[in-house]
């Protein structure tokens, strides 16, 4: 395609700019050879630009300006953000360091057991990929899934299927999570599996999920009814936690 | 753990946005055509882009800055004079109120300097916005497309056409 005179003679401004593809600023430049016209345009342009350059009209920040900014952003900050007396931090430092400090000898032991546990979930969940031993029972039926574990652990899990909700049962095997036998459902996602796992939990208390990152999958855990839960899976959390709510509900 | 005197977030802010201060007033003050309401849409600006921070996505923080400016200059100007937006630049008018500039003769540079603004200034204000962006701040068409929220190729026909009114305003006696 070989562009006209008038269309060239728009160009050599963005030609100018060097924003023209290689294509067309060959082209442009074929042009501007062959045509008088067109260079008294180039020249013109390059002696604009070159007053602009020379004349440095651009406008700089005044100082007033500069002081007031800083000073309206120190009161947006403060009215939105506040920031509080030196007393009242040290009282609330103070408290602060006393309470953490109990709860951190308190915690850390649970903190860490928790931690090694999330690990295991990951881990369990990896494996059961990995090893095509993602169920013992497969089974989409909630009726099958359910009974396949009696005897064979010594708590009743509920068992629900969620193909209408669009998350389809797979089936259930038994698995390990510390020294435990739990049961492990599976259900699917548009190609993303989700293990569910649960085991009697040692509070009897409700708890919301909470969500924590491993390896990159998303490890939601709550209790409910009694029951210590885990969902893990590569699913985004939203997704995740919206299964977590049609399970229990 | 604790900062006395300020956020972090107001400190990063500043780190951020701040050195872009000039820019931003370079643009707000050939938009507004005046000091005052230059400043006030500077001050304005800063504290929107301040309270939207967090939309902030870390990438080219000078153009994201000058994208609010911009804004809030235009809702300025609409409030102000509601056909600000629609100015038709006329070719009989301009030119004649400036004192020519010729290439041969080497003016005085403050001199030179009002007659290339007041040149900039006589710019309808989509002109004004793409010429100071460009031929001021040196952004590429893209940077300048992000900003003014237009495709690149508007922002070419403005910088021609803009820059073919300049010349002519600047050197009405060349054809």
């Amino acid at each position: 395609m070989t562009m006209d005179h008038e269309q060239i003679r728009e160009l050599i401004s963005p030609y100018l700019d060097g924003e023209l593809d290689l294509l067309t600023a060959r082209e442009t430049e074929q042009h501007l050879r062959n045509c008088a016209d067109c260079r008294g345009v180039e020249r013109a342009l390059r002696a604009l630009r070159e007053t602009l350059a020379s004349s440095q009209p651009a406008y700089r920040a005044p100082s007033r300006l500069r002081k007031n900014v800083r000073a309206a952003l120190r009161r947006e900050a403060k009215t939105t953000e506040r920031t509080f007396n030196p007393w009242v931090i040290f009282a609330t430092a103070a408290a602060c360091a006393l309470i953490v400090l109990g709860a951190v000898l308190f915690q850390t032991t649970r903190a860490s057991r928790n931690n090694a546990l999330v690990n295991e979930v990951v881990a369990d969940h990896v494996r059961s990929l990995l090893a095509t031993h993602l169920v013992d029972v497969a089974s989409s039926d909630q009726h099958t899934v359910k009974p396949w574990f009696d005897g064979k652990i010594d708590f009743a899990p509920e068992v629900r299927d969620l193909s209408d909700e669009g998350f389809p049962l797979i089936g259930g095997r038994l698995d390990y999570l510390g020294d435990k036998t739990v049961v492990a459902l599976v259900y699917q996602r548009n190609k993303h599996p989700v293990n569910v796992f649960i085991m009697p939990a040692t509070a009897d208390r409700n708890t919301s999920p909470s969500a924590t990152t491993r390896r990159g999958y998303n490890v939601l855990s709550w209790i409910h009814n009694g029951m210590k839960y885990w969902a893990v899976s590569d699913l985004n959390e939203a997704e995740l936690r919206r299964f977590t709510e049609l399970l229990v509900r | 753990m604790f900062r006395l005197t300020e956020s972090p977030r107001l400190s990063e802010f500043e780190r951020q946005v701040l050195p872009h201060l000039d820019a931003a007033y370079n643009l707000a003050r050939f938009l507004m055509r005046n000091d005052h309401d230059a400043e006030d849409v500077v001050q304005e600006a800063a504290l929107r882009a301040f309270r939207f921070f967090e939309s902030f996505r870390g990438e080219n923080s000078r153009a994201w800055f000058l994208r609010i400016v911009r804004n809030t200059s235009f809702t300025a100007l609409k409030r102000h004079h509601t056909n600000e937006g629609n100015v038709v630049f006329d070719e009989e008018l301009h030119g004649v109120e400036n004192p020519p500039m010729d290439a041969g003769v080497v003016l005085d540079r403050a001199q030179d300097r009002q007659t290339v603004r007041a040149a900039i200034e006589a710019l309808p204000a989509e002109f004004r916005e793409a010429i100071t962006l460009r031929e001021l701040e040196g952004l590429s068409y893209k940077e300048i497309a992000d900003i003014a929220g237009v495709p690149i190729g508007t922002i070419m026909s403005r910088l021609a056409r803009g820059r073919r009114q300049l010349q002519m305003i600047l050197n009405p006696e060349a054809k």
